[in-house]
């Protein structure tokens, strides 16, 4: 067992932040761990388990605004949202599922370091869009903030988004404020049956390109379509668009959008209800859960390009996959728990970026886990990171292996 | 006024190998040294701060940019970046020791990509220039700050520009894609592109909003929008600036998000309706203008919804569009607000704090007792949906101690908008206009990690010095970490 130290406030943090990097000690930040088999495996000298660090501080529904201690679950911070109508517009993703792990664990602090974000990204943005303002405890045990509570500011640099998705490698963040969204009161789902990736591909930018405002579009080939419970087993792909508003509006839209989306094939739908459980299991990569031992790759990419890329990997590893973000975002499950690297990049080449998410220790031990940087940017990554943490103490080697 | 850094003697004693060496790299008229030509260079939208630069360079590939920054790396000469020069807290304001690296001849749309959604451009194209490009298609660049016209999109994506619009399309920083950007070593570095987030750290987040002191931008990827299908606005009349105030808190409590919500204090009313004859009401506090964008079936019901929650709010007037003309008149009077109160008064400060919005009476109350203590008059537009405050300080620099006491008021107003939660700028920038005031919102330890993050971009401090941040210090300074031993609070500690 590696030593725990659970802090009780931020002053707690800074202590055992400042302690560690006078005695060169290196420390694993703990939300609550749900994503701890994410991510390159680090090697610390101790955990910090911030799940004390819990609770809203701040909430005014009227001005879109909430804060809470890092470590408050996204489960909690959802109920009190919901009371109010009222959301985490970015959906961030439940890994639970994926990870073989339980559902609603995670925390707002994990989310965000993890820099989460679901299908409504293409049209709202990800967790570090709703990122207001931060204060964190940097990796020389300073308690520093940036940001603050209102929308519109440019006061300072903007640390509380460069922190989304720097995976707890540059500050323990110890207090969180975030935008909030009023929650659509309706929502639906056109489904395009039969349609090959390449065909669908052209129906979700013609349905981006419209004044449908899309909230959502995904693609799924036959495989995993049969395996997604609200699709009831189509035997045929399925290209899926989410219409989020005012039930007029919602209806207007949905009508025109079927119209564009005719000449592409046949058309379904799903009403509220089932559009919002399958747009949680595309967000949770349901479709790839069951089979916890095969590994798993998200791509990042130029929508346009994803389909020759997902040909080129699917012919080279006979991985299956599913499109999220009108295409721009690819998940990959390989037929079996071998990482296949080097078919997954190479085919990019460069195009995008590609993470593996779901591997063996071992796999992700030998693999490079992040997309590989070019030496300008490795050198100027190190000299960010070292300008928060010289000492390397918070996370060490989570992303890269030199930092 | 704010003191910039004393020039370098022996740099100023170089100026014309420095001149020689430039025109090596941009040859012909891309680099300018005689006084008069670099006159239109002196200063800003920040008219008040004038200062000719060394020389100035006009580049035109990013191969010539880099070359630039790595000879001024090499030989520790400062650079200014600046695009259009309507940066109004002094962004570009050029330095005597300084290059002024103008990029206005990086002017060209490289790239429109619709099946993606994305335009590719230099950074010299005006805001305007994007959406111009694009529109024949029904598409547009979502922020759109008023001086739209003029402003660049290097400058924008320098300043995390806002416009009226960005309630609900988002700011700057939300709506581009990738850069390329020159580091001031000559490195070239691309961030981001077609693809959404990042690998590794989030480097756009940084560089976007960072007032030209990270690197110079070569090259923009924004997203683009389709147009929305209608839109129609309200022009809303209150009794009270807290009727209004109100308002707006219910209408977003309701859960609407509108395309756009803005407010003007009496004396904005008048002095825009004077100018522009849009019609508004003169017998009123405060005036709201929202608009709904979207179907036309859902604006119809958005504009009922809201003006029933505005007659609940006790309303006197109320009308909606019938026609874009008529929507367009609306906001033709807010548009043309600072000129407008440039026509009553000899000359116009404009700040932009933002405040929580339910702070609005407060604040504006606050705001009447300072325009008494400093004897000037102050109109107010503001982005009432995001709480953005545009006070407008009206002076005449040619009275003595005038242009002094309307700065003075303006830092009042500024420190106010801390106080009450809110922040020094919400869109213009700190620059050097705002620079001495970051302490009042940042404490040291808060502007050292700042300070940092600009070393791990420029270790030098060439790029840009003398804005944002109000000392400066060498980088080698600032790296160094101070060991405090002492007592631990944890058990486990000890071991470490
Ligand atoms: C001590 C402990 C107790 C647990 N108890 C339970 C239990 O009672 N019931 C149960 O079902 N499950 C329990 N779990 C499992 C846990 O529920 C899940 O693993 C999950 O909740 C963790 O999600 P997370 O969002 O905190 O992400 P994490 O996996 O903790 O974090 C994701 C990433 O973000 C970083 N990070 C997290 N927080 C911050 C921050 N504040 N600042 C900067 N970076 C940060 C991390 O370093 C990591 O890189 C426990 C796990 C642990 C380690
Ligand atoms: C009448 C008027 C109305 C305005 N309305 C708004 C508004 O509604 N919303 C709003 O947000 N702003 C507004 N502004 C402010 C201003 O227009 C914006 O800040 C704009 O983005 C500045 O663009 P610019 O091209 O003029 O940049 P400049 O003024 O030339 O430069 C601004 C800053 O950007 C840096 N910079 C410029 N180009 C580059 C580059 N390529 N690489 C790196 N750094 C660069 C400069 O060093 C400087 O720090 C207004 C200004 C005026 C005069």
């Amino acid at each position: 067992m590696q030593d725990a130290i659970k802090p009780r406030d931020v002053n707690d943090v800074a202590e055992a932040v400042a302690s560690a990097a006078a005695g060169e000690k290196r420390l694993e930040l703990i939300g609550r761990g749900s994503k701890r088999e994410l991510g390159r495996a680090v090697q610390t000298d101790a955990t910090l388990d911030l799940s004390a660090l819990s609770g809203i501080t701040l909430y005014e529904p009227e001005e879109l605004v909430l804060s809470a201690r890092a470590a408050t679950p996204i489960s909690e911070i959802e109920k009190a949202l919901e009371e109010r109508k009222q959301e985490l517009a970015f959906e961030p993703m439940d890994y639970g599922p994926l990870l073989n792990k339980a559902r609603g664990e995670g925390t707002i602090g994990g989310a965000i370091a993890a820099g989460l974000s679901g299908p409504r990204r293409i049209k709202v943005g990800s967790a570090r869009d709703f990122m207001l303002g931060v204060s964190a405890v940097s990796g020389r045990g300073e308690i520093f903030k940036a940001g603050g509570r209102v929308v519109k500011n440019v006061t300072g640099y903007d640390l509380p988004r460069l922190l989304a998705g720097s995976w707890g490698t540059l500050a323990v963040m110890t207090d969180i404020t975030l935008k909030v969204l009023p929650r659509a009161e309706d929502c639906a789902t056109v489904l395009l049956f039969g349609a090959s990736d390449s065909h669908a591909n052209e129906a979700m930018s013609a349905a981006m390109g419209s004044s449908c405002e899309v909230s959502a579009a995904a693609h799924l080939p036959q495989w995993p379509a049969d395996n997604v419970a609200e699709l009831d087993a189509p035997g045929k792909s399925v290209t899926a668009l989410r219409l989020e508003g005012v039930p007029q509006s919602v209806a207007y839209r949905k009508t025109k959008l079927q119209e564009l989306l005719r000449p592409f094939g046949a058309l379904g739908s799903l009403d509220a209800t089932k559009s919002r459980a399958f747009w949680k299991s595309i967000r949770d990569v349901a479709p790839f859960a069951d089979r916890t031992e095969r590994t798993v790759w998200k791509i990042s990419t130029t929508p346009s390009l994803a389909p020759g890329i997902a040909a080129g990997i699917n012919a080279a590893t006979g991985a299956h996959y599913y499109y999220d973000w009108a295409g721009g975002l690819l998940w990959l499950e390989m037929p079996g728990d071998k990482p296949e690297e080097n078919a997954v990049r190479t085919t990019l080449a460069g195009r995008g970026h590609a993470t593996l998410i779901r591997a063996s220790a071992a796999a992700r031990a030998s693999a490079e886990v992040f997309e590989p940087l070019d030496p300008v940017r490795a050198a100027i990554s190190q000299r960010l990171k070292s300008s928060f943490d010289p000492k390397g103490v918070l996370n060490p080697g989570r992303i890269y292996a030199e930092g | 006024m704010v003191a910039m850094p004393a020039p370098d003697t022996s740099v100023l004693s170089r100026r014309e190998a420095i001149v020689s060496a430039l025109r090596e790299i941009v040859p012909g008229e891309g680099v300018i040294a005689n006084d008069v030509a670099m006159r239109p260079y002196e200063s800003d939208g920040l008219t008040a701060y004038r200062q000719l630069p060394m020389v100035v360079v006009l580049p035109e590939t990013t191969e010539q940019v880099s070359k630039i920054l790595s000879y001024c790396y090499e030989n520790s000469i400062k650079v200014v970046p600046r695009g259009a020069g309507t940066s109004l807290s002094g962004g570009a304001l050029p330095l005597a020791d300084g290059v002024l690296l103008g990029m206005g001849k990086f002017n060209k749309v490289l790239e429109i990509d619709y099946p993606n959604r994305a335009v590719v451009a230099q950074p010299g194209v005006t805001n305007l220039g994007i959406t111009k490009a694009v529109e024949g298609s029904g598409f547009y660049y979502a922020p759109d700050p008023s001086s739209q016209i003029a402003c660049t999109i290097g400058g924008n994506v320098a300043e995390n520009s806002g416009g009226v619009h960005c309630l609900k399309y988002g700011l700057t920083t939300n709506n581009v894609l990738g850069v390329e950007m020159v580091l001031m070593t000559g490195e070239i570095v691309r961030f981001g592109g077609k693809h959404l987030d990042a690998e590794g750290y989030d480097f756009l987040s940084l560089i976007i909003g960072s007032e030209g002191l990270l690197g110079v931008v070569t090259e923009v990827t924004v997203r683009i929008l389709k147009k929305p299908e209608t839109a129609r606005a309200l022009l809303v009349g209150f009794p009270t600036s807290e009727a209004a105030g109100d308002c707006v808190a219910k209408i977003i409590g309701a859960g609407i998000i509108p395309g756009g919500m803005e407010m003007m204090d009496k004396p904005a009313i008048h002095a825009a309706e004077a100018f522009v004859h849009a019609g508004y009401p003169l017998d009123v506090e405060a005036l709201l203008i929202v608009e709904l964008d979207g179907p036309e079936a859902e604006c119809n019901h958005l504009i009922e919804s809201v003006s029933a929650i505005a007659k609940g709010c006790g309303a006197v007037t109320l009308r909606a569009s019938t026609s874009e003309e008529e929507r367009l008149k609306f906001w033709a009077g807010r548009k043309a607000a600072f000129p407008a109160v440039g026509r009553i008064s000899p000359d116009y400060y404009c700040m932009d704090g933002t405040i929580p919005r339910a702070k609005l009476p407060l604040v504006l109350s606050r705001m009447r007792e300072l325009s008494e203590k400093y004897g000037l008059l102050v109109a107010n537009v503001f982005h009432a949906g995001d709480g953005n405050l545009h006070p407008l300080i009206l002076y005449d620099a040619n009275k003595e101690g005038e242009l002094e006491r309307a700065e003075n008021f303006g830092s009042d107003i500024l420190r106010l908008c801390v106080e009450v939660g809110g922040v020094l700028t919400g869109e213009h920038g700190v620059g050097v206009e705002k620079r001495d005031l970051m302490p009042s919102m940042f404490n040291k330890t808060d502007l050292d990690q700042q300070l940092r993050v600009k070393c791990a971009f420029d270790d030098k401090g060439l790029l840009n010095p003398g804005k944002v941040f109000p000392e400066l210090h060498r980088c080698a300074e600032m790296g160094r970490m101070h060991v405090h031993g002492g007592k631990t609070a944890f058990p486990d500690l000890p071991r470490f």
